[in-house]
């Protein structure tokens, strides 16, 4: 556990004084965001309905940016060949880095979210339930993005393969993350659709550390 | 200590080396030699339980590493080609987090005597990457000094030192094996050390 805590603190040390990598996955989501209500004028019924897609996407997208990155400078520099020498099961210390990964990609989305949802008229309700959602939904493409990463490590083209391998398992989080806004918005429960999310997050807590650091051990021989 | 049985290493369609045996003691050392490619960080990468074997089998203490996993390498420090050391990390980030990924921890005090020891002292807090080759070899050798660990496993430990720093390097091997340790190099110079073995692959 130790030095799982180590991983992460030294990862968000990187992103710290590698602040560009963070900061263009948050201003590629903020673009993107906020050129659809520009493209589109002001038409707030039909903002209101696309915006919950339009922020999911965006934030899917945004995730995808630095997946490539995520093990490839450790795998460069010998630190994953360290990790799997470690006394410490190399799995909690993966576990440790998709949690970095959360903390510097998923996490500023979340807490931007509900600015940017201002834009599309979104109301207090459905701005809640779209940190909610986000927060249920961001780990979880952390988590399977992670997995995808460590299959293309180390492969040529691997970042176009790591698209077409990951983008497809996102989609369940994507209809489940923004259907939650939607039902809020159309007056429904959302409840449904966030124990959905929260039952994928559960599982993919539990198995992806594990299947990313199998891959990883392949990628490593 | 450690001892390999028939080992057998295949990369691609070529077979580096097959039935290879051997064994290192406590208070011994082996120094692997050979040509470019015949192997060497191959043989090193399987001692280390990084890469399997074709063939053959490794035991530690007469049990089989695969079956230790993680009890066999609390007692293993392993050096590659890429030192582990973080280019936007200053020495004493990359020493402590590397102590931490060991399972150990590492007073700061400790850590900045063991960087002042490698001629790394005023140089702690800045980025690795201002550091000149040698000396980011010589953080990797700080290392090697504050890890507590029976078995070395270095790949080319030498490379990019300067006289200064081989001889340092020589005298913690020494202490090393002089203390019951055993440590397992590749070189292309000849090492003068005591207690060593050759193996020739």
């Amino acid at each position: 556990m130790n030095a799982a805590i180590a991983v992460i603190r030294r990862d968000l040390l990187l992103a710290m004084r590698r602040k560009s990598e963070v900061m263009t996955a948050l201003f590629f989501f903020i673009i993107v965001v906020s050129l659809f209500p520009l493209g589109i004028g002001p038409e707030p019924v039909l903002l209101k309905k696309i915006a919950p897609g339009i922020l999911w996407v965006a934030a899917l997208l945004a995730t995808m940016l630095g997946l490539a990155r995520l093990f490839a400078p450790d795998h460069a520099d010998g630190t994953l060949e360290q990790m799997a020498l470690s006394p410490t099961p190399m799995g909690v210390l993966i576990a440790g880095k998709i949690a970095a990964h959360w903390i510097t990609t998923g996490l500023p989305l979340v807490l931007l979210a509900p600015v940017l949802g201002i834009q599309f008229d979104l109301d207090g309700a459905a701005l809640g339930i779209l940190v909610v959602a986000l927060l249920l939904g961001t780990p979880l493409l952390s988590l399977i993005g992670a997995i995808g990463a460590a299959l293309t490590l180390g492969l040529r083209g691997g970042g176009v393969l790591l698209s077409l391998l990951v983008l497809p398992l996102y989609v369940p989080t994507l209809i489940f993350g923004a259907g939650a806004v939607e039902m809020v918005v159309s007056g429904m429960s959302a409840a449904g659709h966030l124990s959905l999310l929260a039952a994928m997050l559960a599982l993919a807590l539990f198995f992806a550390p594990w299947a990313t650091t199998a891959a990883l051990r392949i990628a490593l021989e | 200590m450690l001892s390999a049985t028939g080992l057998t290493c295949v990369r691609g369609e070529r077979r580096l080396f097959s039935g290879l045996d051997l064994a290192v003691g406590a208070g011994e050392w082996l120094h692997v030699q050979g040509e470019n490619g015949a192997g060497k960080t191959s043989l090193l990468r399987i001692l280390a339980g990084l890469a399997p074997a074709a063939e053959g089998e490794i035991r530690w203490h007469a049990e089989p590493i695969g079956a230790l996993a993680e009890e066999y390498r609390r007692h293993l420090l392993f050096l590659g080609h890429h030192g582990a050391v973080k280019e936007e990390l200053t020495p004493l980030e990359n020493l402590t987090f590397s102590a931490r990924l060991d399972g150990a921890s590492l007073a700061e005090a400790e850590a900045l005597q063991a960087l002042a020891r490698f001629g790394l002292r005023g140089r702690e807090d800045l980025p690795v990457r201002f550091l000149s080759a040698g000396q980011k070899r010589r953080v990797l050798l700080a290392r090697l000094a504050v890890r507590k660990a029976q078995l070395w496993i270095l790949d080319e430990p030498f490379t990019a030192l300067d006289v200064k720093a081989v001889d340092m390097l020589s005298r913690l091997i020494i202490d090393h094996v002089g203390s019951g340790g055993s440590a397992i190099l590749t070189s292309h110079q000849s090492i003068p050390l005591p207690h060593g073995r050759a193996l020739r692959l």
